[in-house]
Parts: structure tokens; sequence; C-alpha cells
């Protein structure tokens, strides 16, 4: 019992920024992340023993997180970028930054699910490529192929936006 | 002296500083004579850097109570009995005796058909599937030894679903009681911890019947009949793994697939 707790409570915080990374949406992430918590807590003992625990947690959110995506994606839900940027995500006060910081945002939301998760993880959460692709559950030379479409399909989308600025916002715009 | 040649795979490694020493000076060297190169490698490495600054104030926020592992750990400790449940429980006390004893079996009725094999599958489920030592009697290695243990003793053919092609890799298996006689009792794992079972038994009435999704406190399942044959699958798993992955067995024990 101390031991997942001494294993799984450090980890929090970033299960929590991945799942809102990947979710963007606050609340949908924390609830995502209690289930995790709850299921790791119910099945630690059916860990392996000597596995990471990290790649174990990460696996489990990702695993929680595709099944709501895709459910998601078939209800037609939108994501919700306008709740986002500012009131969740640290904007830095100029306008040019929070611009960009935009074109960040709608870049990686742009990616296939498949791509922003394996740049998500090796980038933002430092994962190797080899947890990475443990966590996926797919061959470490997918993560390097998907990991490289990725970052060049974020270059295009942001230069995209730097040249058409007017005309990318209301195809990102809500729609009821 | 001849170097290997530099790839994309290199160039991703150079951005997430994932190269040895040898390797990084190799490619420090051939980004110096391609300034194309070494633009997009630049512009990828601020790229981490915003990203990585984005997403750091996250991580940097209090954890909210709900997701206070201590809390996570007593809610669990806790048993969950549905409310309707405990306003019953209530009720009986209130009745006392022997009238509130009669109500037993109105209050929770003794599962039969589809209803007896998911509370059957579900307690082999929570006995068998945490076990560490001897999850299965017999390993998935003796695959038709299994499946000629369970043909004889539940007298009548049955298969050992193959479900490696949905990603879960059969362990094994073990004959189990229930109250209405000796079942087969499959276990499944998915490579990251989380366990299956899939109980099989014969019903006592003939034909078909209809998936159904069932639930306890810790684990759901589907179970249906086909062919007099009554099938329950289990596991911790959202309903949204369970359900394909039973849509997947029915299909593969049909008698037209077998």
């Amino acid at each position: 019992m101390t031991d997942m707790m001494r294993l799984i409570a450090p980890l929090i915080p970033a299960l929590r920024r991945y799942a809102r990374a990947l979710l963007r949406n606050p609340a949908d992430a924390d609830d995502l992340v209690q289930d995790c918590l709850e299921r790791a807590v119910g099945r630690w003992h059916q860990r392996q023993a000597g596995g990471d625990a990290r790649t174990w947690l990460f696996a489990i959110l990702h695993n929680l997180a595709v099944t709501q995506m895709r459910q998601r994606a078939r209800r037609g839900a939108h994501m919700p970028i306008e709740d986002m940027a500012e009131a969740t995500l640290a904007v830095a006060p100029t306008q040019e930054s929070a611009l960009r910081h935009r074109d960040l945002m709608c870049a990686l939301d742009a990616l296939p699910e498949e791509q922003r998760s394996v740049l998500l993880l090796v980038t933002v959460e430092g994962l190797s490529y080899s947890e990475t692709a443990e966590i996926l559950a797919i061959p470490t030379g997918t993560v390097m192929s998907r990991l490289s479409r990725a970052r060049d399909r974020m270059i295009q989308s942001m230069d995209g936006a730097e040249a058409a600025v007017p005309a990318k916002r209301p195809l990102l715009r809500r729609v009821k | 002296m001849t170097m290997r040649p530099i790839g994309e795979d290199d160039l991703q490694g150079f951005v997430d500083e994932r190269l040895d020493t040898a390797r990084r000076r190799e490619v420090e060297a051939y980004l110096a004579d391609h300034p194309e190169a070494r633009a997009r490698v630049d512009r990828l490495v601020d790229m981490g850097d915003a990203m990585r600054a984005a997403f750091a104030p996250i991580a940097a926020e209090p954890v909210p109570a709900r997701l206070n592992l201590t809390r996570i750990v007593e809610a669990r400790r806790r048993p969950q009995r549905p409310v309707w449940q405990a306003m019953a429980a209530g009720l009986l006390l209130l009745l006392g005796g022997a009238a509130g004893w009669g109500l037993r079996d109105v209050v929770s009725p003794v599962p039969t058909g589809i209803a007896a094999l998911a509370q059957a599958a579900s307690m082999n489920y929570a006995v068998y599937a945490p076990d560490h030592t001897r999850p299965v009697e017999l390993a998935a290695a003796d695959r038709n030894e299994l499946a000629g243990w369970f043909s004889a003793r539940l007298k009548r053919t049955v298969g050992v679903p193959d479900l490696s092609g949905a990603g879960y890799r059969l362990m094994g298996g073990r004959l189990v009681a229930t109250q209405q006689g000796p079942a087969g009792l499959l276990m499944y794992d998915d490579g990251h911890g989380a366990r299956f079972v899939m109980l099989m038994r014969p019903m006592s009435v003939p034909g078909d019947a209809p998936m159904q999704p069932h639930t306890s406190g810790t684990s759901n399942g589907y179970a249906w009949a086909q062919d007099g044959l009554g099938y329950s699958l289990v596991g911790a798993a959202d309903p949204a793994v369970l359900h394909p992955l039973a849509d997947a067995i029915r299909r593969a024990t049909s008698p037209k697939a077998i």
C-alpha cells in the first residue's frame, strides 16, 4: 500500500498535464485522471512486479482517453478551444505571444490523435521512445515515424496559420 | 573513416537529446554543413520548448482534492452499496422478524439463467483475476488439453477462443463450481496488467439468449447464450472495451465459425 502511494502520488501532476493536453478540457481531464487512479489502485496487485509504474499509469490513462475521445468523436462534440486558452493555460501577456500560443494549440489539436499522443509523451512528458512505444503498445519504429510526421505537420499548420490569420479562426469556431 | 549516414531518426533523437555523445557530434557536423536541416531542427527544438512551457503550469497546479490518492484508497475500502439496497436493509430492520425475512427474496432475488451465469463469472473474476501465484490451473500452452478438459466436464464440445488478434493473450484456464454445475473459466491479459475472464457452462434452457451487460462493484461484464452454452466475459475494463470483445468472442464461437 505505502509502496503504491510512494510510486503513484508523484506522478499525478504529469498525468493531469497529459490528460489535459489530450482532451483540452480541465473538468474532463480530471475526470479521466480520477478514473485512471481508481483503476490503478484497484489493479495495483495485478501490475507486473518490477514494472515501471510511470509507463503503466500512462498506459491506463491513455487507453481511457482514447476511449473517451472516440466516444466524443462519435457524438460529434467539439474541442472547446475557446474555453481553454486564456482560462487555463499560461498565456503570456503580450498580444503576439498569445497569438503564437494559440497557433501552437490549434496546430496540436489539428493533429491526428495517434500523432498527438506520441508528440506529447515524448516532448512534454519527456518519455523515452521505448517508454512511449510501451505505453501506446506500438513498435518503437512507429513511434519514430509518427513523431517525425507530427512535428512536420505542426510546422506546416503553424506556417499556414501565420500566412492566413483571418481565414483560420472561423474554421475552428464552435459549431452548435 | 566512413560514418553511418545521418537519418531522420538521428535528427529526431538530436531534437530530443536522446543521442549518445559520439552520434550527437556527427549530427552536429552534418547540420553545420546543411543549413536547411539546421533550420528545421532549430524550429523543432523551439517548438518543443514552447509546448513544454505551454503545459508546464498544469503540472504546477495544486492537485485537486478528488485526485488525492489517500481519499481514493479510502473510498475503495468502504463497501459501496447502492442506495436502494441501504433503503431495503432499513426496511427489513423496521419490519423485523419473519416479515422482514420474507422480503429477502424480493429485495435480492436469486439470479437464474443468464443473470446467474453473470454473477458466477463476476465472483470468479474477483477471486482469480487478482491471484498472483496461480491465476490459472492449466496454462495456455495446453490449449487443446484445456478444450478437451472443458468439453469432457461440460459434456459438450467447447472451444477456447483465440483473442490474440484483439491484443489479448490467453493465460490459461480452470474448472470452477457454480450453482448449476461445473463451468470452464478462461483468463486473458492485455499485456498491460489488465485481465479478463470468460466463464462458460451449459444452460438449462437450450437455444440462444441475447447479450446483456452486467456490472458488480469492481467489474463489468457481458453475458449471452449460444446454442445452449452460456458465456460471460468479465473484466475491470470499460464496457466500451468489453463489448466489442464479447461480440468478437460470440462471432468466433458461433457454430458456423467452428
